[in-house]
């Protein structure tokens, strides 16, 4: 088949071009926002201003380019809100993925002081004992920041015993452990509302939590989910622009998609011509 | 004797956690959030044993030649750089056993951990999680054949969802009156993901939730072993 033979490389060149041009060259493609990233953004906006609300980032540098753009979005809209922010993270890496946000957007919110606004407690290993545990006694399992200090010193921790006093969570989840386990444990067991953003190939793992119980309240699904959250909260960033790459990409593969069957049908019909 | 002290440790751990789902009272709260510590404590020690496996696993394969040895030296390379730098200088805010190392970080602008994980690490992982983009468009072009109905339903599927997870989906349909908003192709990808493949989804998470359940059962009782190493 013409459809087997020809050359993968030749796809390779084209997603290449593809990827790289909107990204040098922004088309400025026009960005709808859904149902599931409208409820993320009402949960954070119908937040009193200083609640204390909870960001897990539990992801590595491969789904930086997916959910870091959401992480910063989140963080952006929890400083303007003048919601309190405690970071957590379920993998060894997404310390530094928050770290990271966090010097970027430090010169944008020069009001916002570390240790009152906003900390960073850093990895735990175990999961989902760990978020079992949080929600038994936080201060038990976290005892210092990612810093190293105690969080008898950390002004905005001395309220925080468990979920109780925390107003949602937000799992930025790219697979185990992750939002599932924060649904689990936070959500079902605790009774806190939970809300998350995944990558792209996990949405359809995760959307059977968006349920009517309100499993999760909303979901960010991959870049354009994030582009979304950027879109509301009026601040255009890296998923927007990166939305026009993928968008290309996407039609790449779809006229791809429709060379093979167009070469297998034809074919297929000449070879009952020659029987 | 030697299988059953843990057979006999894992029948009481795993009923003491199961009761304290039924029973939130004492003693089995308390002892279940002693086992939670126990786990966390545990965890942190599987991290070092997985660290000193590497280094066994690669050790082995560069002294018996294995193919491709030189990959293995380059591993285990890359393993003591990242260790000894984090260990030596610390990272970011935390001090190491030399303290913050003022002259490495002003000679290369961070601390030597913080500039390899920033400018290899990251982009190593970056490059291998973008390479799946090519291999994905090169699959999808040999497997998305409408040979059958099933096929066919699969590519129709796939080809609304890709065109309605990005802008296209808003900029080809967009226009669209209100009363055709049914066919607004971010609305149609919305519904094929919250509905069909959601029902799907659920179908498959009941089975595995089943299968976790009897494996767990299994374990607890004896019945599987195979955590214990051997046969």
């Amino acid at each position: 088949m013409a459809a087997k033979t020809l050359d993968r490389r030749w796809i390779f060149l084209f997603l290449f071009i593809g990827v790289a041009l909107p990204l040098i060259f922004v088309i400025g493609l026009p960005i709808e926002t859904t149902e599931n990233v409208r409820a993320v953004y009402q949960m954070v906006e119908d937040t009193p201003a200083g609640s204390t609300v909870l960001i897990s980032f539990d992801y590595d540098p491969a789904s930086k380019p997916e959910l870091h753009p959401m992480g910063r979005a989140l963080l952006q809209h929890c400083f303007e809100k003048d919601l309190k922010v405690v970071i957590t993270a379920l993998w060894p890496m997404g310390v530094m993925m928050a770290n990271d946000i966090l010097d970027d957007l430090q010169p944008s919110y020069p009001n916002k002081v570390y240790g009152q606004d906003y900390v960073n407690m850093g990895f735990k290993a175990g999961g989902m004992v760990t978020i079992q545990a949080m929600g038994k006694h936080f201060k038990g399992i976290y005892t210092t920041d990612s810093n190293g200090t105690p969080v008898e010193n950390i002004p905005m921790m001395k309220h925080i015993d468990n979920f109780e006093n925390i107003a949602f969570v937000i799992s930025l989840s790219a697979g185990a452990p992750g939002v599932k386990e924060w649904v689990q444990v936070a959500g079902d067991t605790y009774g806190r509302q939970v809300s998350s953003g995944v990558t792209g190939v996990s949405v359809s793992s995760v959307m059977p939590y968006v349920n009517e119980q309100k499993q999760l309240t909303g979901l960010l699904a991959g870049l354009k989910g994030a582009a979304e959250y950027e879109y509301l909260i009026g601040h255009p960033g890296t998923a927007t622009s990166g939305m026009d790459a993928q968008s290309l990409a996407h039609l790449i593969i779809i006229i791809f998609i429709i060379i093979g069957n167009i070469t297998y049908w034809r074919n297929k019909k000449k070879q009952k011509k020659e029987v | 004797m030697k299988r059953r002290i843990p057979l006999t440790i894992t029948l009481i751990v795993g009923l003491i956690v199961i009761c304290s789902e039924f029973i939130p009272h004492r003693p089995f709260s308390q002892i279940s959030s002693e086992l939670e510590v126990w786990f966390m404590i545990i965890s942190g020690f599987a991290i070092l044993l997985g660290q000193l496996n590497l280094i066994k696993t690669n050790v082995l394969k560069i002294q018996y030649k294995q193919r491709n040895w030189p990959y293995f030296v380059i591993t285990l390379a890359s393993f003591f750089l990242m260790v000894g730098t984090g260990a030596l200088w610390g990272s970011q805010q935390n001090a190491g056993l030399l303290g913050h190392g003022t002259a490495i970080s002003s000679a290369i602008g961070s601390k030597p951990f913080d500039y390899l994980f920033n400018n290899v690490y990251q982009n190593l992982q970056a490059t291998m999680f973008s390479l799946l983009a090519f291999f994905i468009a090169s699959a999808a072009y040999r497997a998305f054949i409408a040979r059958t109905t099933e096929s066919i339903l699969l590519l129709a599927a796939a080809i609304l969802v890709m065109l309605g997870n990005t802008s296209l989906g808003t900029l080809l349909t967009g226009w669209l009156p209100d009363s055709l908003s049914f066919l607004h192709l971010p609305k149609v990808s919305e519904f094929i993901m919250k509905y069909p493949t959601t029902a799907g989804q659920r179908a498959i998470m009941i089975g595995a939730g089943l299968g976790i359940i009897g494996s767990s059962l299994r374990i607890i009782l004896g019945i599987e072993r195979s955590y214990l190493g051997g046969d």
